[in-house]
Parts: C-alpha cells; structure tokens; sequence
C-alpha cells in the first residue's frame, strides 16, 4: 500500500507540487500522468525514499523495488550479476549473495522469459531488453510495491506491448502493488486501476482510471484536444484515446 | 546447468586460470628480480640461496650474493609488490565506488594529502609509524575535504569530486612545497624530495611489515566489499533503492582505500597512475565485476610495480625514482584509455 498525504516538494524557490495527496490499496495499480516538468519522477523518488519531501509524508508499506528512467550502466556487468544485485537489501555488510540469491536470480528472469540473457552483457542488449532486465532485478528484490518511471519510454511498439504484458502478468501473480509514470494514456488506460493526473503544482486530480482518462481531463492536462475511439477488434471493444493533432494536414511537401 | 549456479563453468575456469597464471608469474618475477640489480646475481644462485633457508645446501654461491639477495633485494620486491598490489586494489575500489573507470587514489587527492603528512612527518621526526601515521590521517584528510566540496544537495557528480580532487591536490601540493621551503637542505630537504618521487631503495624488512599490514587489512575490506562495489557502482539512487546503505558502504570502502593508500605512500613515496592504469587493464580481462577484478588487479599491480623497480636499479648507473617511470608509463596509457572512453563516464553524466 501507497499513502501519499500532503506532500510537497520545492526546488530553489518554486514549489514542484504541493498538496498531492492519494492512497493506493495493495495490490491496485495507479498511473501518473502530466506534462513534461510538472514532477511526476520526483514524485516517484520522493516515494522511494530517493529524495525528502518539502512538507506532507509518503508512506510505504512493503518493501519496493524500483525501475528508474535512465537504464544505462558505467560498466559492462553480466545480466545475472546486474540482477542478482536485486538482493542487495538481503545480503549483509561485508557479505556476498549466496546460491539462494542467485536462484532467485534465474528464477526471475525465467519468469519475464529472459533466461537466456543470464549471461550476456548488459550493455549490450537492446532497449526493451535492458528494461526486462531493469524490472527482473526489482523482482530480485522480493518487493511488494513495484514503482517504474516511464516503463515504456523509448521503446517500439512490440517491446511497449511486451512490457505492459509482463507488468500485468506479474502484478496479478504476486499481487503487487504498482505505481508507474507514463505519457501514453492507452497503456494507463491498459494497466491502471487508478490514475494520477499532474497538472499544475497546486492542481492534481486522483481517482478510478475510467473517470479520469476522458476526452475532457485529458484535453485540460495537455491543451490538446483529445477524443476518445470505440475499438473493435477479434470481437472484442475498448475504448481509446487520440490526440487530434494526428488529424491535422500535414505540410505540403515543397522542400527543397 | 543448475537454476543455482552462479556462473558458467567456462566463466568460473576463466577466472580461476587467470588467478592461478598471475600467481605463476608473479612468483616467476620475484625469482628473476632477485637476480636483477647493478650487481647481478645469477639466477642458479638465486634458487640455490631461497632453498638454502630450508634445506641443507652445499654453499655454491658467494656470501656477499646472499646478503644482496636476502637483505636488499627480497624486502624491496616484497614492498614493490605489496605497494603495486595496495595502489591497484585502491584504485579498482575507487572506480567502482565512483563508478567511473578513470579515477585514480591520485585524482581524489588522497595521494596528495598523504604526501604532505609524510613529509610533514619527515620534516619533524624520524619515526616510520608517524610517517605513516602522519600520511594515512591526511591522506583521509584530503579525501574527506574533496567529498565535502564535491557534495551538493546530498550527491556528489563526478565531474565536481574531479574538479574538487584537482583544488584539493593543488592546496596540498601548496603545503608540501611550505614543507620543503622550511626544511634544512642539508639533511631533511633531501629525504623529503627523494622521498616524493617514489622509491623502494630504502627497503627492509620492518618495512615490509609497516606497509604489509595496512595495505592486506586494507585489501581484505574492500574484497570483502566486493559485491557492495558492484551496487555501488550502478550510482547513488539505484543503489540505495535496492537497499543499499549506501553512505557507510562508501564510507568503509573510502577508509580501506586511504589505509592502502597512504601505507603505500609512506613506505615508497608518490608512486602514480598505478592505481589508474592497472585496474582498467584488469578490468579487460576479468571483466567489470569486483569479485574477479580485485584479485586480479592486485597480482597485476604487483607484477606490474617489480618489473617497474627493475628498471629503477638496473637500467642506469644512478637509482631513477619510480614515479618517474610509473608516470612516463601511466600518462600515456592515461590519455590512450580517456580517449577510448570519451563518450563514457563522466562525459555522460
């Protein structure tokens, strides 16, 4: 469980948020969503317990495992070894992770279907790949509060669906509790029990995924007009939600 | 494969044949360093003295060969090994802790604060334990000031502890020079200047001892510390939300790291860019991992430091010092390996 009341956070002399407050029950999953600046991973760190909030308090209940933005290593670590770092609240000062650790290692891994990564290098694998990886070693952790900061960022279309696969699939099994920034509402909309809408620094909005992720809400938190789609496909509808800048003329094709 | 394991059965070859190589050559070039010097001692001898000690051997050598080879020779390849083996396990520390691959005990300024304690200490006793006592406290000193200067708001950049080591190195090397400026140039300011550029002329066994202590304690902690630099080097945030503590883990470490450091320092003087260059280059046959990488940095670092005095006592009729050669080697190496990693490390950050 997630209970964030009141918090604020203040770089310099300006205030990021203020007021945000929310309560995610275990085993629910919740999107922030927001424009670019408006504090949705500071947020995220100040939940972590990465950076002190200004006023108000976060309180965590479970351990939390952890998947930041940037992914990117200073040194060419082995993937098992980058995830068996996943238990490194489990292994005491002075000690080194034990056969155990490094079961539950392979095991992770063989649970997101990336076995066969165990010994390549991370530093060379593909993006979708390195956030697969990235998700197993908060897995390794054990955790019981799952926090990603733009899971799906830079990623292409089959490795987004992949993700969001395995973010679902995972949270259901272990009942996890997760709390993930995105810019996509259809992956919100896909995962999200409950939503997060960052406007302004005093202005939030807080509660059930399809009450939130309107035509209306979403024109207000971007300035884009927005429109929600039925979709229809193999039998089955959803709804889905199009910025309409998409169906704007495109410039006349007069380069030189 | 067992779901248990924790490497591959090649991998775990690799890294145990690579040790057990290391160790063959390290005792090879002991054996064949004892025979170097302007007084060459064949190397049938050298064998025949070492098993003397033990067993019963018909004298074939000269006396005088055995004073050379026991009472020179040996404690000085044993403090250039232990110094070569201390510089390059501080330094593999110190770029996992800094999770950059050119940093070096020299960059964050412990090498600098150590220098002005010991010649501090020169300056006004004679005694080796304030010698190193003196350059292991400031040494700590100069590392604490960097880390202070390069803190803001709760995380030192790399880019600032760099910067901050290059302030901090610059007042120290100040304070050296006030030291020299002070001292009698008959008798101390000689022994202070020979003692900066680096030597292991000096060599015998109490120091063997002085130096041996600090830098295998220093040594243990940090490869006990293994694993804790592996998270420490993901950087600040990831380490700490994996539950990491991770501001007493750098803090064991940094302490471990100014004890080798500054025993190194006392014993030998400013020894350079051993620390910098040895650890990469173990690092490209171990791989970036601590567990492998610091035992190998070592036994490179030591190969590495006896073949370096070899050629301080033989090359010349003269003694060179041995931060002379380290740096003439390192620097190149240095400005080779920052241009590979341009688009690495601090660059990045």
């Amino acid at each position: 469980m997630i209970r964030v009341e009141k918090a604020a956070f203040r770089y310099r002399d300006d205030w990021v948020f203020r007021n945000v407050g929310f309560e995610l029950a275990k085993g629910q999953t919740a999107a922030i969503l927001g424009p670019n600046g408006r504090g949705k991973t500071t947020l995220l760190k100040s939940i972590v317990g990465l950076l002190p909030l200004a006023t108000g308090t976060a309180e965590t209940y479970g351990r939390i495992g952890y998947v930041a933005q940037k992914n990117d290593l200073a040194f060419s670590y082995r993937v098992l070894d980058i995830v068996v770092m996943g238990r490194a609240a489990h292994v005491g000062m002075f000690r080194t992770p034990g056969l155990k650790d490094y079961r539950i290692a392979r095991e992770t891994l063989e649970r997101l279907g990336i076995s066969g990564f165990a010994e390549r290098i991370y530093t060379q694998l593909s993006g979708g790949e390195r956030q697969l990886v990235m998700i197993a070693r908060a897995l390794a952790s054990e955790c019981e509060i799952l926090i990603l900061d733009e899971p799906t960022s830079a990623l292409d279309f089959s490795n987004q669906a992949l993700i969001l696969e395995v973010l679902g699939r995972i949270s259901k099994a272990d009942g996890l509790t997760v709390l993930m920034t995105t810019h996509v509402p259809q992956h919100a909309q896909q995962l999200a029990d409950m939503v997060l809408l960052m406007k302004g620094a005093e202005d939030q909005d807080w509660g059930f995924a399809a009450d939130m992720l309107t035509e209306e809400k979403l024109e207000a938190l971007y300035g884009v007009p927005v429109k929600s789609f039925e979709v229809e496909h193999q039998g089955k509808t959803a709804s889905t939600l199009v910025p309409l800048f998409v169906l704007r003329p495109r410039p006349s094709p007069n380069l030189p | 494969m067992s779901i248990a394991n924790k490497t591959t059965a090649p991998a775990r070859l690799w890294r145990f044949g690579l040790w057990g190589i290391l160790v063959v050559l390290l005792g090879l070039s002991i054996l064949v360093s004892l025979g170097i010097g302007r007084f060459g001692v064949p190397i049938d001898h050298v064998f025949a003295i070492l098993l003397g000690n033990v067993f019963p051997i018909e004298l074939t050598w000269k006396p005088v060969e055995e004073r050379v080879v026991e009472l020179i020779r040996m404690p000085r390849i044993l403090i250039a090994a232990l110094a070569g083996a201390g510089l390059a396990v501080a330094g593999s520390a110190l770029q996992g802790v800094f999770r950059n691959p050119l940093v070096g005990p020299q960059i964050i300024g412990v090498s600098s604060g150590a220098a002005f304690g010991g010649a501090f200490a020169i300056l006004v006793s004679e005694s080796q334990v304030l010698l190193i006592g003196a350059a292991f406290g400031f040494g700590m000193l100069a590392m604490l000031v960097v880390y202070t200067i390069s803190r803001q708001q709760g995380r030192a950049s790399i880019l600032m502890l760099v910067l901050a080591g290059i302030v901090t190195s610059a007042f120290f090397s100040a304070l050296v020079s006030i030291t020299k400026f002070v001292a009698d140039p008959d008798d101390k300011l000689p022994a202070i200047v020979f003692w900066l550029m680096g030597s292991f002329a000096s060599s015998s066994y109490e120091k063997v001892l002085l130096i041996g202590i600090p830098v295998m304690l220093g040594s243990l902690v940090v490869y006990l510390m293994r694993f804790q630099i592996n998270v420490l080097s993901l950087g600040d945030e990831e380490a700490q939300s994996l539950g990491l503590k991770v501001e007493r883990t750098r803090w064991i470490v940094l302490v471990a790291v100014a004890l080798i450091s500054a025993a190194v320092v006392s014993a030998a003087g400013i020894v350079g860019w051993v620390g910098l260059v040895i650890p990469h280059f173990a690092r490209m046959l171990t791989g970036p991992d601590h567990k492998a990488l610091i035992p190998a940095a070592a036994l490179i670092g030591a190969i590495y430091l006896i073949h370096v005095d070899n050629v301080a006592r033989a090359s010349i009729a003269a003694e060179i010092p041995v931060g002379i050669i380290t740096a003439l080697l390192g620097a190149p190496v240095f400005a080779y390996l920052l241009r590979r990693a341009a688009n690495k490390g601090w660059s990045s950050e």
